[in-house]
């Protein structure tokens, strides 16, 4: 082994990068000993005197005072032998003329410590979300753009998934360094910068970062990006109700695929399973003749205030959910431990099938609406929900919903309560029959409800009648109107 | 080192023992038989009057200066070792050498004991080879002693867990019938002072207390959890706190190896006799950072360092051993030049560690294995070999 050895800066503390040099306590052509204190290293964690790993005379310093130096390119060549003659060619082949030059990979590591202020505090400048690194004890390393210390070969964690992906030779032995690609500014480029929340948010829209241009300081990433570019596909395709699985359909040879629970499907999971493990849902089905209906909603299209609303016939079930509503306010409640809370106004939450999943925004104080408020307001729902702009304020306080689970042509379900409501109704697709119609069979227009009710609040009495008015309604929308209002 | 047993404790008030007053110092109230310049102090009254003296020949009193500069000096190379990047962390116990070595030494063979990853001094004193934690935080293995042999638990990085395991294992040692006489089983469970606000060594106090488990809680107040002073952590003295669960506390001057030694083998003795638990505090000073990723100069100031400097350990045993002349300088030099040595073994040993080979991570997680493991092990394996170059 050669008698100059390169001292490397080593990671002072856990997963550290870089360290600054506050002072050198020693020069070229001093003798040192074992473990004698030979440099202050500033770190994010400590300013620390760093020991002589071996005993000889200082050959040379590589790095000023004030130099922000890489974990692991060399800081300073110690000759452990120095009264044996002079200094033969290294086994590297260097000349030992060369020094106090180390190779240009070390010198390349070498960057000028960021000024201050560069970044805003709480960016994080690594390509790596958080670029933190997770400590044992003590405290992480400061908020500063993060510089990962390079893999061996510089292959990210994920080629391990692709292991036909192109490597890079091991670094040669040390004191060569991998050069980071640096540019003017000292960052690693194709760094995003983006505030944890706003990388949380991006992650569980599907947005990828790195396509975005930033509207905040520094070109930072903002929230108002991320949302922006979440919702301009959806906008685009408005009538597309894309299953994950539909969409990625890429198996692999397991023929299995592995989709990572997150985002809406799994705020979905959560609510659903919360809700079918602590109320007691019981579920009731009527069918309805709702021949009537459909016509009496043909005759509304025809009304020239109405020509420019949308009127469907899940109009006419929260119509009638409503009126039923009015007359059985005990469906409308909470179960609340010690108390019900019954409620006077109507959340009416309606499900909805997004891109990114099941979502029910709601309808405030719905029952206060008139009917053409009410197709105006499930209107600009569904709209904002297709858009997928669907604010958090819209989706929270619900009181009741309805599931229209007849757009994907299935007759009924047994829904599962939204977690704080105690009645949902399922509404199932509107087909021509054969039904009994005064007497004889006819083909006429019918269709299934499915009420879900909470057991602890909601007696199979309440429950049956509050489902049976709502079939009323749906079977003579005039007469029910005219009978209860 | 210690033969017989020259610690010796009992509960008469006769001859007038000294207790530390604060009234009288400024300082806490603790059990100290020598003091830091070196004064030799015939017997301390402990808080419930258990008056605690101690009875050295000369060469044990020369062995625990032995013990005093070797593990600091060991501590120093391997602080050392860090800084040169041959270690990845490492938790200095500069400071509290003594409260380690006195307690480490009151042990009995037959005693277990259950340490933090500070104990190096306590892992000496059991006869435990020093490069062992070295390894550990080397990264190239476990830590490696055989906690069974050597009576030594593994180091403990949770904060306050290992109370838990102690007070099971003491409860065991209770119920197999062990305690009761001089040959008893007695269990020591080391901690810090901040972790007396973890919810675990609460929930040990409470089991050893109402199962009266056979065990000492050593508490090395050394004045700091991490960052975080002493006066956030408690509102009264530690060792106050025995009170209210049922047990004896006593405070010793932690900085002082007679007293620790004093104190640790009369707490011990009671738990092999079947008395019990008892809580020691000892109250010193962590004179280095936390761990080598901490830099205390942040939270601390100079002049309470030196104000501790002042109790130093080692130099009230050296003015002690000078003064009485039980030793001359070619003792302190001899020693010296033993600590030197060892620590260069060391180094050397350290240097010499082979890097394992990254797969054998896998090998002991499970005596028999698992076949997630399995999977886990083939996975990293072809991760591993997808590098160039690699030997993997």
């Amino acid at each position: 082994m050669s008698r100059i050895k390169e001292f490397n800066l080593p990671d002072l503390g856990e997963g550290l990068t870089e360290g600054e040099i506050l002072a050198w306590l020693v020069k070229v052509g001093d003798d040192i000993e074992l473990n004698q204190p030979i440099v202050e290293v500033e770190t994010a964690k400590a300013a620390v005197e760093i020991p002589a790993k071996w005993a000889g005379r200082v050959q040379a310093i590589f790095h000023p005072e004030g130099a922000t130096v890489e974990v692991g390119s060399p800081i300073i060549a110690i000759d452990t032998d120095p009264n044996a003659g002079p200094i033969e060619p290294s086994t590297t082949g260097a000349p030992a003329a060369d020094l106090p030059t180390p190779s240009a990979a070390s010198l390349a590591a070498v960057e000028v410590a960021p000024e201050e202020g560069m970044v805003e505090p709480g960016l994080i400048g690594g390509v790596a979300p958080g670029g933190r690194t997770a400590v044992l004890v003590g405290y992480g390393p400061r908020n500063a753009p993060a510089k990962r210390r390079p893999r061996k070969g510089g292959v990210p964690a994920q080629a391990a998934a692709a292991p036909a992906a192109p490597v890079q030779p091991a670094p040669a032995p040390a004191p060569v360094v991998p050069v980071p690609a640096a540019n003017g500014n000292g960052r690693t480029t194709g760094a995003v910068l983006a505030k944890p929340p706003v990388r949380k948010l991006a992650k569980d829209l599907g947005v990828d970062l790195a396509t975005l241009t930033g509207s905040g300081p520094l070109g930072s990433i903002t929230r108002e990006d991320v949302q922006r570019a979440a919702a301009a596909p959806a906008a685009a395709e408005p009538l597309t109700v894309a299953a994950p699985a539909t969409a990625a359909a890429s198996f692999g040879a397991d023929r299995e695929q592995r989709i990572p629970v997150k985002g809406v499907r799994k705020l979905t999971a959560e609510n659903m399973a919360r809700s079918a493990f602590t109320a007691p849902h019981v579920t009731e089905f009527l069918t309805v003749d709702v021949t009537r209906a459909m016509k009496a909603l043909d005759r509304l299209r025809e009304r020239r205030e109405w020509r420019d609303v949308r009127v469907s016939p899940l109009l006419l079930v929260a119509k009638a959910v409503l009126l039923a509503v009015k007359r059985h306010p005990m469906v409308n409640s909470t179960w609340a431990g010690e108390e019900i809370v019954v409620k006077d106004y109507v959340n009416l939450g309606i499900a909805a099938a997004t891109e990114r999943g099941l979502i029910v925004p709601n309808i405030k104080d719905a029952g206060r609406l008139s009917l053409r408020e009410l197709a105006d307001a499930m209107t600009a729902l569904v709209q904002t929900a297709k858009a997928g702009k669907t604010s958090p304020a819209d989706m929270s306080g619900g009181t009741l919903t309805i599931t229209n689970v007849g757009v994907f042509g299935v007759d009924t379900g047994t829904p599962i309560l939204p977690p704080g409501e105690s009645a949902i109704l399922a509404f199932g697709a509107v087909r021509e029959q054969p039904w009994v119609h005064k007497g004889k069979v006819k083909p006429r227009l019918v269709t299934t409800l499915g009420l879900s009710f909470d057991h602890r609040i909601i007696d199979g009495e309440l429950g049956s009648k509050f489902l049976r008015d709502i079939g009323d309604f749906l079977a003579d929308p005039e007469a029910a109107l005219l009978a209860w209002t | 080192m210690a033969k017989g047993d020259p610690g010796a404790a009992t509960r008469s008030k006769r001859a007038a023992p000294r207790t530390k007053r604060a009234a009288a110092t400024g300082e806490p109230e603790l059990v100290q038989l020598l003091t830091p310049e070196g004064e030799r102090i015939e017997s301390a009254l402990g808080p419930d009057g258990t008056e605690y003296r101690v009875d050295f020949t000369d060469e044990e009193y020369r062995g625990l200066y032995r013990d005093l500069v070797l593990v600091r000096k060991l501590d120093a190379e391997a602080t050392a070792l860090q800084r040169q990047g041959e270690l990845g962390l490492w938790a200095s116990l500069l400071g509290q050498e003594a409260a380690q070595v006195g307690s480490g030494r009151a042990l009995r063979t037959q005693d277990m004991a259950f340490p933090t990853y500070r104990e190096h001094g306590v892992l000496y004193c059991r006869g435990i080879d020093p490069i062992m934690p070295l390894g550990l935080f080397r990264g190239v293995d476990q830590g490696g002693w055989d906690p069974n042999e050597f009576k030594f638990n593994m180091y403990t990085i949770v904060i306050g867990a290992q109370t838990l395991h102690a007070t099971g294992y003491a409860m065991g040692v209770a119920m197999d019938g062990k305690t009761g006489s001089d040959e008893g089983e007695a269990v020591i469970a080391y901690f810090g002072d901040g972790a007396t606000s973890q919810g675990d060594v609460n929930e040990s106090f409470v089991w050893a207390s109402v199962f009266n488990a056979p065990l000492v809680f050593f508490c090395q107040n050394n004045q700091y959890a991490i960052s975080e002073p002493l006066e956030r952590q408690t509102r009264v003295p530690l060792y106050q706190r025995a009170g209210g669960f049922g047990f004896p506390g006593v405070r010793v001057d932690g900085n002082d190896v007679l007293a620790s030694y004093a104190v640790t083998r009369h707490a011990l003795d009671n738990a092999r006799h079947g008395q019990g638990p008892s809580l020691i505090e000892a109250y010193t000073y962590r004179m280095g950072a936390h761990t080598t990723s901490d830099d205390p100069t942040r939270y601390r100031i100079a002049s309470e360092v030196e104000a501790w400097q002042a109790k130093d350990p080692i130099a009230r045993m050296k003015a002690f051993l000078t003064k009485q002349q039980i030793v001359d300088d070619s003792f302190f030099a001899e020693v010296d030049e033993q600590a030197r040595a060892e620590s260069v073994h060391l180094r050397e040993r350290v240097l010499a560690m082979p890097d394992p080979e990254p797969v054998t991570m896998f090998d002991h997680v499970y005596p028999n294995g698992s076949p997630e493991l399995d999977e886990q092990r083939a996975q990293f394996t072809k991760y591993l070999e997808s590098f160039e170059g690699s030997a993997h």
